[in-house]
């Protein structure tokens, strides 16, 4: 399984939650897990993925989500979770 | 599982910090490429690094997109090229065919930079390396992306003060023919002591000779991470700053590695090194000079600087080595001075001279490093300047260098511009009392004893 994380950071609004996951359905892509919080009105989503079932690979899967998040006025990161694992774990 | 805290951590490293990574360097050797044909030497060159490194910029920006951390730079070093023009290169101008050589092949596979123009003359000059070094000025002056090191003393075998002597002469040469650009061909240019055979930072890389065919060499960065770090720790005592430090060099330490790992992966070349350095750029909040400030100095030069670099160099090497399967290169922090904003302030300040910045070097790599002086400096103050931080590195048994710029037409209290990475800076007077005879004397500086340590 190809694990991706895909973060969502900015203003809160109507919908986020709802055109990324439309966004990572139409694409094959499982949702794993899902965390999210409201820090002084700001979106924090932090998503794990499994990308093994899109044809589509990181790089496209980063500029498309980037575009999205641009459209809804977030951030969208999209990144192979071994430098998480890398940088936090021993 | 990984966390949101831990993955928003990472995350504001990149975003806010200016985490990336500095450089991936593929080292090739080009020892199999020398023949006595000049044109054919030539050729093999071309061939073999465009070969070898024909997908390395697209592979680090795959991995760069996959793993969301920027790569600065792509580069190549090479086998010292004094080495492999040797047997065909007969004059000067012969070696400037290779520098050309080198550039078109840089140009080809889009590489920024590629280093190993160089001569390793610790002990004694051959007499093609006095050709490759007699004809640096005018390789650096014809090419872009070429740049050139020599390394011109080691602890095992002293300072070859000839090659001091007529790198004087070679930096101003260097400064002359390519003064349209504020004499740019400097930058280009470093002399070293114990130069390492692994460095992947420019412009002192080279692709030793104690190395494989080829390798992949990493050098990590992020000034700004530990900078912002720091801030959480104002005030406490030196044990947590201390473990503040290596935690988190440890943290970006961990990213070049994988990186390392993915690349040589990828492009089936051995990994050779990750370089622990914390290399500062000209953008605000990536630089070494804003840690000293932040560690307790009002400027990076106050008294206090040489303890609190020699305290940061040593933590980020304690935080990193774990962090890595091999550590290699220059490890340590780099006190530039064009490419950080926070030396540039302390040398406008007045807080910063040239003779701190020497003092400085005794406990950090690499050395005095883009430093701009008078154009009108003389040659032998140059080698004397040189010869100073030759011997800092002998005795220490570091790596220490000299990438001074005698900007043509220029004197203190004037700014010279290189632009990009390079950055800006402010003309440091030089002390003006000469050093002719002891230049010119001629011969070499023996090697220390290796015992009585005082």
């Amino acid at each position: 399984m190809k694990k991706t994380i895909i973060t969502v950071v900015g203003k809160d609004t109507v919908g986020i939650i709802a055109r990324v996951c439309t966004y990572l359905a139409e694409n094959n892509i499982n949702i794993l897990d899902i965390s999210q919080t409201i820090v002084d009105g700001f979106f924090n989503m932090m998503m794990v993925t499994d990308t093994s079932g899109t044809e589509k690979n990181i790089g496209e899967l980063s500029v498309q989500l980037k575009q999205l998040g641009e459209e809804i006025g977030v951030t969208i990161m999209c990144q192979h979770e071994d430098i998480f694992n890398k940088m936090h774990r021993i | 599982m990984i966390n949101i805290f831990e993955v928003n951590e990472t995350n504001k490293m990149i975003q806010q910090e200016n985490l990336d990574v500095r450089t991936i360097t593929l080292g090739i050797s080009l020892l199999d490429c020398v023949d006595s044909d000049l044109a054919v030497l030539n050729q093999k060159i071309y061939d073999k690094i465009t070969r070898l490194a024909e997908n390395l910029v697209s592979t680090g920006e795959e991995i760069e997109q996959e793993y969301g951390i920027p790569i600065v730079n792509k580069r190549i070093s090479v086998t010292p090229i004094a080495l492999v023009g040797a047997g065909a290169c007969k004059t000067p101008e012969d070696y400037v065919t290779i520098a050309r050589t080198l550039d078109r092949a840089a140009h080809t596979v889009g590489v920024n930079f590629i280093g190993g123009y160089s001569a390793l003359v610790s002990k004694g000059m051959t007499v093609s390396d006095e050709m490759l070094i007699r004809s640096i000025p005018e390789a650096l002056a014809c090419t872009e992306r070429v740049c050139s090191s020599v390394n011109v003393g080691s602890t095992k075998c002293g300072i070859d003060m000839d090659a001091v002597r007529i790198l004087g002469d070679v930096i101003l040469d260097t400064a002359e023919k390519t003064k349209e650009s504020d004499s740019l061909g400097c930058a280009k240019l470093v002399v070293f002591c114990n130069a390492p055979d692994d460095n992947p930072f420019m412009a002192g890389a080279f692709h030793g000779v104690t190395e494989g065919d080829a390798v992949i060499n990493v050098g990590v960065s992020g000034p700004g991470v530990v900078k912002r770090a720091l801030e959480k720790v104002r005030g406490r005592n030196f044990e947590e700053l201390c473990e503040t430090i290596k935690k988190t060099a440890f943290k970006v330490t961990r990213v070049g590695q994988l990186v390392a790992q993915e690349a040589s992966r990828r492009l089936n070349i051995p990994f050779g090194i990750i370089d622990l350095s914390l290399a500062p750029t000209p953008a605000i909040g990536d630089s070494v000079a804003d840690i000293l400030c932040e560690i307790g100095l009002e400027y990076a030069g106050a008294p206090g600087t040489t303890a609190a670099l020699a305290l940061l160099n040593d933590q980020v090497k304690k935080g990193g080595v774990m962090a890595s399967s091999y550590v290699g290169g220059l490890s340590g922090a780099f006190i530039p001075v064009s490419e950080d904003q926070g030396m540039i302030d302390a040398v406008t300040a007045g807080a910063l001279t040239l003779e701190k910045l020497e003092a400085m070097t005794c406990v950090c790599s690499v050395g005095l490093d883009m430093i701009a002086i008078p154009g009108d400096t003389p040659a032998t103050t140059i080698s004397g300047i040189i010869a100073d931080e030759m011997a800092i590195g002998m005795v220490n048994q570091k790596t220490t260098a000299v990438r001074v710029i005698p900007v043509r037409g220029k004197t203190v209290g004037e700014t010279v511009e290189f632009g990009g990475l390079l950055g800006y800076a402010p003309i440091m007077p030089v002390n003006q009392y000469s050093c002719a005879d002891f230049v010119n004397r001629g011969g070499r500086i023996p090697a220390p004893v290796h015992s009585f340590k005082n």
